[in-house]
């Protein structure tokens, strides 16, 4: 079972330029979330961060009631073997073959002998599919393959938590949703706690349980699913449906006056969009953390645009 | 806040800090055996030959120097004398210094700053291992070793040197070439050497971990890394040389004083 990870008042400063404020959120135990946010919010800040390797300026990191930000560093390297990462290129080690990459945690840190290593590691290159390529140099594959063989590499020793620092940049939309789906697969089969940073809207729609929004140095929301995607909370809804009216410019902030020619000038936004259904694992079985479709919204009585959490037509 | 002097003042801080931390993880197990070996295998592969070649001329031009000068004082027999005292004491450790800077630091720091923008470094913190101990300590250690080999390829290659241009270009005797060698080197001398080149050895390579594992801003910030790495290390060793040399001569009494 995965670990809840509760972020308290984090904030974070690099000099004189603040990043973001006051965040305060909880990954809920064993299930996936998504931080979103317009580029050069932060957010691989905020994944940096959750795992001690930046210091945050005030604000706590909770995990099994221990605060992150207050360990000594020995302690600290401890705590973040529950940890496993999916760095934006993967950063696996160049010097070393894809087999050793992925080996390398389970020898650094256990003493297995050489044949349950050789088990775990096909276990995890089968999973991500790249069985037939443990001889390659990261050097000699593909984008995608050394996403993938990062994936596996972060896998290895079982982590609680699983964060991925863009898993879908640089990849084709088929290899994408093939991620998506190795992504909800992965966390009905281990259970873990799943933070994803992205700017992929599609992702953002369909893979997680609850998604969080940072804009302008804050949290804007952070909540159920279905909570942010039926929202009208300007930003929230200009974001989500990559809508060029809202009050996200180009720059980072449309200035008063610019917002205030587009109301005067009874621009609109659009109507919200249906709510695609929940990625389901390909096996079928529900994952331990998923809900009905529209169960968040019935619930909490909130209106969802017409057509929502209809079973997907193949065209 | 930050003028230049506090700047100044924060790195020197960070880089002492750094020093602790590297002298701290060199007693912690485990102990990086095989990194350390390749790492000394490397060092040395790319620093023998130049050293080997940069100390053959500097024997020579000592030897060149001293030759007409001596000559004219009627003091041949002494030219190993002279040779030894220069190649021993200050060529072998300058050579090995700006070899090991050169040569072995530059590509530490190529190596871990290349390491660092590719996020290796992180990915290596997230899996629970600590950098310093797994790749510095190894890469110190290994520099300090071969600093010292260095040292004494470059003091025998250095002496051949001016032996070599002494006896056979100037026309000196081979005996009295050798005989002298004593006359004014003692082996504190030899001694004095190594340490140095220990030390040159341990700040050349802590130096370009600190500037490589600071890298920042893609390839270009891994050049300058390498590059400033360089400068640091040349102006610190000649700097420590010449504390070295003087806490020497207090120290250790002087032939013919």
């Amino acid at each position: 079972m995965g670990v809840a990870v509760r972020v308290d008042g984090l904030t974070k400063s690099f000099g004189a330029q603040p990043v973001w404020a006051d965040l305060t959120l909880t990954l809920p135990a064993g299930e996936i979330s998504v931080l979103l946010g317009p580029s050069g919010t932060g957010k691989s800040v905020f994944l940096k961060t959750l795992v001690g390797l930046l210091k945050p300026d005030r604000g706590s990191i909770w995990i099994n009631d221990e605060d992150l930000t207050e360990l000594p560093e020995r302690r600290l390297y401890e705590v973040r073997k529950l940890f496993g990462v999916l760095f934006q290129d993967g950063a696996l080690f160049g010097s070393m073959n894809i087999y050793d990459n992925v080996a390398f945690p389970l020898r650094e840190h256990t003493k297995l002998p050489e044949a349950k290593v050789r088990a775990v590691v096909t276990e995890k290159l089968e999973m991500v599919g790249l069985l037939g390529a443990e001889k390659k140099l990261p050097g000699q594959i593909s984008g995608g393959m050394r996403k993938r063989a990062g994936l596996a590499r972060a896998l290895v020793l079982d982590p609680q938590i699983i964060l991925f620092d863009e898993p879908d940049s640089g990849l084709d939309p088929v290899r994408t949703a093939y991620l998506n789906q190795l992504i909800v697969d992965l966390n009905q089969q281990t259970d873990a706690t799943f933070l994803i940073v992205t700017h992929d809207i599609n992702t953002a729609r369909t893979v997680p349980d609850n998604i969080g929004l940072i804009y302008h140095g804050h949290l804007a929301m952070f909540g159920p699913r279905e909570m942010l995607l039926s929202s009208t909370e300007p930003v929230v809804r200009q974001f989500l449906n990559a809508q060029r009216i809202g009050p996200i410019g180009m720059a980072e902030e449309k200035d008063a006056a610019e917002r205030e020619a587009e109301s005067a000038a009874g621009v609109e936004l659009p109507p919200l969009p249906p709510i695609q259904r929940q990625l389901r694992p390909s096996d079928g079985r529900p994952r331990r953390a998923e809900r009905a479709p529209g169960e968040w919204c019935r619930t909490h009585d909130v209106p969802y645009p017409a057509g929502s959490f209809r079973e997907e037509v193949p065209v | 806040m930050s003028t230049p002097v506090t700047t100044g003042l924060q790195r020197s801080g960070d880089f002492f800090a750094f020093g602790v931390d590297v002298a701290r993880s060199v007693v912690r197990r485990p102990f990086q055996v095989r990194e350390l070996i390749q790492q000394a295998w490397f060092i040395s592969s790319v620093s023998i030959l130049p050293a080997a070649l940069v100390s053959i001329p500097f024997g020579a031009v000592i030897a060149l120097q001293l030759g007409s000068l001596v000559r004219q004082l009627g003091a041949q027999s002494f030219t190993g004398a002279a040779s030894v005292l220069a190649v021993v004491r200050e060529a072998g450790p300058i050579v090995t210094a700006i070899i090991i800077a050169g040569a072995g630091g530059s590509a530490i720091c190529a190596d871990l700053g290349a390491r660092k923008i590719r996020e290796e470094l992180d990915a290596m913190q997230v899996l629970g291992i600590d950098p310093i101990q797994r790749l510095v300590v190894p890469r110190v250690i290994a520099s300090m070793l071969v600093a010292v080999l260095l040292n004494g390829l470059v003091s025998v290659v250095g002496v051949a040197g001016g032996y070599f241009f002494n006896v056979v270009m100037q026309g000196g005797t081979p005996g009295a070439y050798l005989a002298s060698f004593q006359a004014l080197g003692q082996l504190p001398d030899l001694a004095a050497g190594e340490i140095k080149a220990l030390v040159f050895g341990a700040v050349a390579a802590i130096v370009a971990s600190y500037k490589g594992m600071n890298a920042g801003g893609g390839p270009k910030g891994v050049g300058d890394a390498v590059n400033q790495s360089v400068v640091i290390t040349f102006m610190l060793l000649f700097a420590l040389n010449f504390v070295i040399t003087a806490i020497y001569f207090q120290v250790v009494p002087q032939k013919g004083t």
